[in-house]
């Protein structure tokens, strides 16, 4: 459990981290909260030549609100989100969810941002990312591209980032004040890694269901939206029957990963149970509260 | 006098019973305990072991010239260059056949599973040790391997099979039995590999003192003396000129402290580099490394009458010991049957283990070994036979048990080379007094209550019978210094379990002084010529009452000489708080000052010996038998399979408890790994035999989070009349019937009775199984049946 050699750079500002990421090239890696990166490399399943640490930088650990977005920099902590870091329906959302991300010493130093890059399917802020429709910031020493979430996010443990890229900040839109929002996940104890989970928000108009946002994360390979599930719930009426038929449609068009822990059949099982959850968890939220 | 009638300490003596604070504790809360990682010598060198990292096959070449070549590195070995080591030695055993099973300290010719050393490399540091396993080159040719044990057994090697022995046991006319029986029943059960995690994993540091011509291993733990002579015999070494060392030991529980391929690893290099070589043993390496346990599958079939009195019981018992047998051969296998009839009659009995070697980490004892899987058995029997006659699972034990007035009983069947005889216990009584404590019938008023409104709550119950205090001997070596402590020497061993404090506690009473003036000295091979360690729950009872006995000498020898200082006769003078006194107003002398008057060079000594202390041993051919119950309550999330413990109450009948406190902090602490073994904690492998199960997060252990609420009784109903102060050890009864309580309880709240017919439950066994189960019920109905 020690790792290989490797090289530490500690800059203080984003251009010069990027420089040293485009200095390193294919086998550098930026070095956020290090929660998974540091074991990896402690088993040594990770090899990097060279970490580039950014925690050192202040720019990348403000949260803010701008433009209807919050606007989340590379280290801010899971921790930031224990109380709502925007008065509305998403400060409570990310609330309610920051205390499915594995335990307490965890939270206090993996970050939103590092858990994007990471890009593991069962990742908390993968899921809300993907389903609230997140644009993300990546900066190079050639400049700045935005990217939604759903393009970046490529598949398990995979995205569209190049190396010489840093992940700066993620953009999530806010709610609107009448959305109702919710989230359930599924895991054998507390602070594992989901073995299914499902975040489902919409805007309240007038008792019917509009903009329905309903997204799976830890079934497949990657974090999505759902669209067989928001098909059936688009302008209806929230009832329990309908939330049951849309954890139905949704187990339905997954295609879940399969491993030799974990069935494809469990999973599958697992997605209506996930939605139709999470989607009456979003009908008992109200405006003092969202929650699982 | 009989040695039950023991004289009652006075007040300020009375230390047996009492939770008094652990004597342990201070240093391990202040961070000043010493573990063998925090042990470092001067020149030390680091090794690191390369692993087989298939389960199967023959070794083609291992290329080490790479990792040679790197800079700090001192030496590497593959298994042809340490072929003059020996293989792993196993306990003596009745068993034979098992020698050519044994593992080499380093894999030659053939590998066996994942994990198994192939090389090792010892350099300068950590990392560099670790850079250049990384630069072994291993090149195998794989073989198919053999992972289930229940499965016809593989080839072992030319000719000798993967079934190194088939251990049979039994007594009584088992055909006439069945022929006669009124119904039949039979189960197919199975419980998963699961083993000790504790949170220190092993580590070693070797070092061949030239000056004296001693081997030093330190990181020794459970059973220094044996290990000692072992390694004395295997490196052709005078047991005189090996020295083992327990540091502060973080958890064993039957793993820790035995000999794997490492310690002999780690001598051979200290021996031959003559510099200290330190292993400390990660955690990825612990999980498929260090011994597995449990996975067995049986397949037992029960004779009954009409109001479900056994009449006999048929068992085969597929045991998976996995790759190699190491040092407890083929105990585990041998005791579950040996000791599968738990409190229970049964006139007639017939048993055969196989015992089989597969491509997994070798397995050996994981606390309450073969007791919690026979436990989950047994209690699925007796629920299965009551379900059959449509009868009280309760009232099928009640039948079945042995009276109170019955014991001892002799079982005619042999556990851990001993013969089985129930020293004591009041079973019925417990039931009753359990049942009672958990408040038994209106948790089953308050489950089905809330069942009636949905939810699926269950209650579950398991009877067990545990087994302590297994000999043969012990011995202690006790002396008043001059400052009036105490000093208790023992070769048994500590594994955190709090044993120096409970040691103490029967010295103080038994001689009349402070517990906190006693410390008791353990772990070193040097201090004492004998030891069996700590394991089987025997530390309280065998060194337990060799204290006790050393004490009585000692107490006598200090109240016969002060009753010469102080003129007068022995039966007037008393010992309170180390002074020897005639009353509170009489004359007195202390030991402290006993103790110097019998200094060697002390004109006041006479012809006395030497010293105020005493040596004594304690002999015990028989294990005594603690006995208890588990009560669970359980809340199934039916839609995800989840299984969630609300309560839980465990009694337990130890005899005689020194400390309940410490006793209570066993059972609950034990429980955890129960409920790991019954519902979490699995050691898994893919069909190439590759462990899925090698990190905490996908070996799920319980945590805070995942525990109940917990109640324990603990009872001292039946003390053992093997040992004069009636002690039964405490140490493996929290763990020994939670699978079978949590089988039943998830019965209970799925209204399934013999849903459960494997552990652990977890949430994707269980939907698939209640699956099955419903299309067999629905299929038997089809067929008109019930």
């Amino acid at each position: 459990m020690k790792p290989a050699p490797f090289v530490l750079h500690s800059p203080k500002t984003v251009s010069e981290a990027v420089a040293h990421l485009a200095d390193i090239g294919e086998d550098g890696l930026v070095l956020a909260g290090g929660q998974s990166l540091v074991p990896m490399m402690a088993l040594r399943v990770a090899y990097p030549s060279d970490l580039v640490d950014i925690n050192g930088i202040e720019e990348l650990q403000n949260i803010s609100v701008e433009n209807e977005e919050l606007a989340i920099g590379a280290t801010v902590r899971h921790a930031r989100f224990y109380d709502p870091v925007e008065p509305g329906p998403l400060g409570r959302l990310l609330t309610s969810i920051v205390h499915h991300i594995a335990h307490h010493p965890i939270r206090e130093r993996g970050t939103f941002c590092g858990s994007l890059a990471h890009a593991d399917p069962a990742s908390e802020w993968c899921l809300v990312a993907a389903t609230l429709g997140a644009k993300l910031v990546l900066v190079s020493q050639t400049g700045e591209r935005i990217v939604e979430a759903g393009e970046f996010i490529d598949g398990a443990m995979s995205t569209t980032r190049e190396p010489t890229e840093l992940l700066a900040q993620a953009r999530l839109p806010l709610l609107a004040p009448s959305a109702r929002a919710g989230f359930y996940e599924f895991n054998r104890r507390a602070g594992d890694f989901a073995l299914g989970m499902a975040l489902a928000a919409y805007d309240d108009d007038d008792g019917l269901m509009r903009n329905v946002r309903v997204g799976l994360g830890g079934i497949e390979d990657r974090a999505a939206r759902n669209s067989a599930a928001e098909a059936v719930l688009e302008g209806q009426r929230p009832t329990q029957s309908l939330f049951a038929d849309a954890g139905r449609a949704a187990a339905e068009s997954v295609d879940p990963m399969e491993d030799a822990t974990t069935s494809a059949e469990y999973r599958r099982d697992l997605t209506a149970v996930c939605v139709e959850r999470a989607l009456a968890a979003a009908a008992a939220s109200s405006s003092a509260q969202t929650s699982r | 006098m009989g040695d039950h009638d023991l004289r009652q300490p006075p007040e300020a003596n009375r230390f047996i019973g009492r939770s008094v604070k652990r004597l342990e504790d201070p240093p391990l809360l202040a961070g000043r305990a010493r573990f063998v990682g925090d042990l470092n010598f001067p020149g030390q060198l680091h090794a690191r072991i390369v692993r087989s990292p298939v389960a199967h096959g023959a070794i083609v070449e291992v290329d080490t010239q790479a990792a040679q070549a790197l800079p700090g590195v001192v030496a590497v070995w593959a298994g042809d260059d340490l072929q003059h080591l020996p293989p792993i030695p196993f306990r003596a055993t009745a068993i034979k056949g098992l020698t050519p099973y044994c593992q080499p300290a380093v894999a030659r010719g053939m590998v066996r599973y994942v994990g198994e050393p192939v090389a090792v490399v010892i350099a300068e540091d950590p990392y560099i040790a670790e850079d250049a396993a990384d630069l072994v080159m291993i090149d195998i040719d794989e073989h198919e391997p053999y992972l289930d044990a229940a499965c016809e057994p593989a080839s072992f090697a030319p000719s000798l099979s993967c079934e190194p022995t088939v251990i049979e046991k039994g007594y009584g006319d088992v055909d006439e039995a069945f022929s006669t029986a009124f119904a039949v029943v039979e189960l197919e059960l199975k419980t998963g590999r699961h083993s000790a995690v504790p949170m220190e994993t092993r580590g070693l540091l070797a070092r061949y003192d030239t000056a004296r011509d001693v081997l030093e291993l330190h990181g020794a733990a459970k059973r220094p003396h044996w290990n000692r002579d072992q390694l004395a015999d295997l490196f052709k070494l005078s047991p005189a000129s090996i020295e083992l060392y327990e540091n502060s030991v973080g958890g064993g529980f039957g793993v820790r402290g035995e000999l794997y391929p490492e310690d002999l690893i780690l001598c051979h290099a200290a021996l031959v580099l003559k510099r200290p070589v330190k292993w400390i043993e990660d955690r990825r390496e612990h999980l498929m490394a260090t011994n597995h346990s449990r996975e067995q599958t049986h397949r037992i079939h029960a004779a009954v009458d009409q109001k479900g009195r056994i009449a006999a019981l048929d068992e085969t018992l597929f045991h998976d010991q996995g790759a190699y047998v190491r040092t407890h051969g083929a105990r585990v296998a041998d005791m579950t049957i040996g000791l599968l009839l738990g409190p229970y009659r049964v006139p007639a009995y017939r048993a055969k283990a196989h015992y089989r070697l597969t491509n997994k980490t070798p397995a050996a004892t994981y606390r309450a070994p073969g007791r919690f899987e026979g436990t989950f058995v047994r209690e699925r029997l007796v629920e299965a036979i009551a379900v059959r006659l449509s009868l009280d699972p309760m009232e099928v034990r009640r039948v079945n048990l042995i009276a109170s007035s019955e014991m001892p009983y002799e079982r005619n069947l042999s556990a851990l080379e001993t013969d089985v005889v129930l020293d004591s216990g009041d079973y019925a009584g417990l039931i009753e007094k359990s049942l009672a404590f958990s408040g038994w019938d209106e948790l089953r008023r308050e489950a089905e209550r809330r069942r009636a409104q949905g939810e699926s709550v269950g209650v579950g119950f398991g009877l067990f019978v545990e087994k302590s205090g297994l000999g043969p001997s012990e011995l202690v070596e006790m002396r008043v210094e001059a400052d009036g402590s105490v000093t208790v020497v023992t070769g048994a061993a500590s594994l955190g379990q709090g044993m120096e404090t409970a040691i103490a506690q029967i010295c103080a009473e038994t001689l009349g002084v402070d517990y906190r003036r006693v410390r008791v000295l353990h772990g070193d091979t040097n201090r004492i010529a004998f030891g069996f360690g700590a394991h089987a729950s025997r530390v309280s009872v065998m060194t337990g009452e060799a204290t006790r006995r050393a004490s009585e000498i000692v107490r006598t020898k200090a109240l016969e000489f002060a009753a010469e200082l102080l003129q007068r006769h022995v039966n007037q003078l008393e010992i309170v708080g180390g002074v020897v006194q005639d009353g509170k107003e009489g004359p007195s002398v202390t030991l402290a000052d006993l103790a110097r008057q019998l200094h060697p060079a002390s004109p006041a000594r006479g012809d006395r010996e030497p010293g105020l202390s005493a040596s004594a041993w304690f002999h015990n051919k028989h294990m005594n038998y603690p006995y208890g119950a588990h009560i669970a309550q359980v809340r199934i999330d039916q839609a995800t399979g989840h299984v969630a413990v609300e309560r839980y109450a465990i009694t337990y009948d130890v005899g005689r408890a020194i400390n309940p406190a410490m006793i209570e902090g066993q059972i609950v602490g034990g429980l955890a790994q129960g409920l790991g073994g019954a519902l979490f904690e699995e050691f898994l492998y893919d069909q190439s035999g590759q462990p899925l199960s090698v990190t905490l997060a996908d070996y799920m252990m319980v945590g805070a989070t995942e525990m109940p609420p917990v109640d324990v009784l603990i009872l001292e109903d039946a003390p053992s009349p093997l040992n004069p102060l009636g002690i039964k050890g405490a140490g493996e009864g929290g763990v020994t019937a939670a699978g079978a309580a949590i089988a039943s309880a998830v019965d209970d709240a799925l209204q399934r009775p013999g849903l459960v017919d494997r552990l652990p439950v977890t949430p994707q066994y269980l939907r698939r199984r209640m699956q099955q189960y419903d299309e067999a019920l629905g299929s038997l109905s089809g067929q008109g049946a019930p």
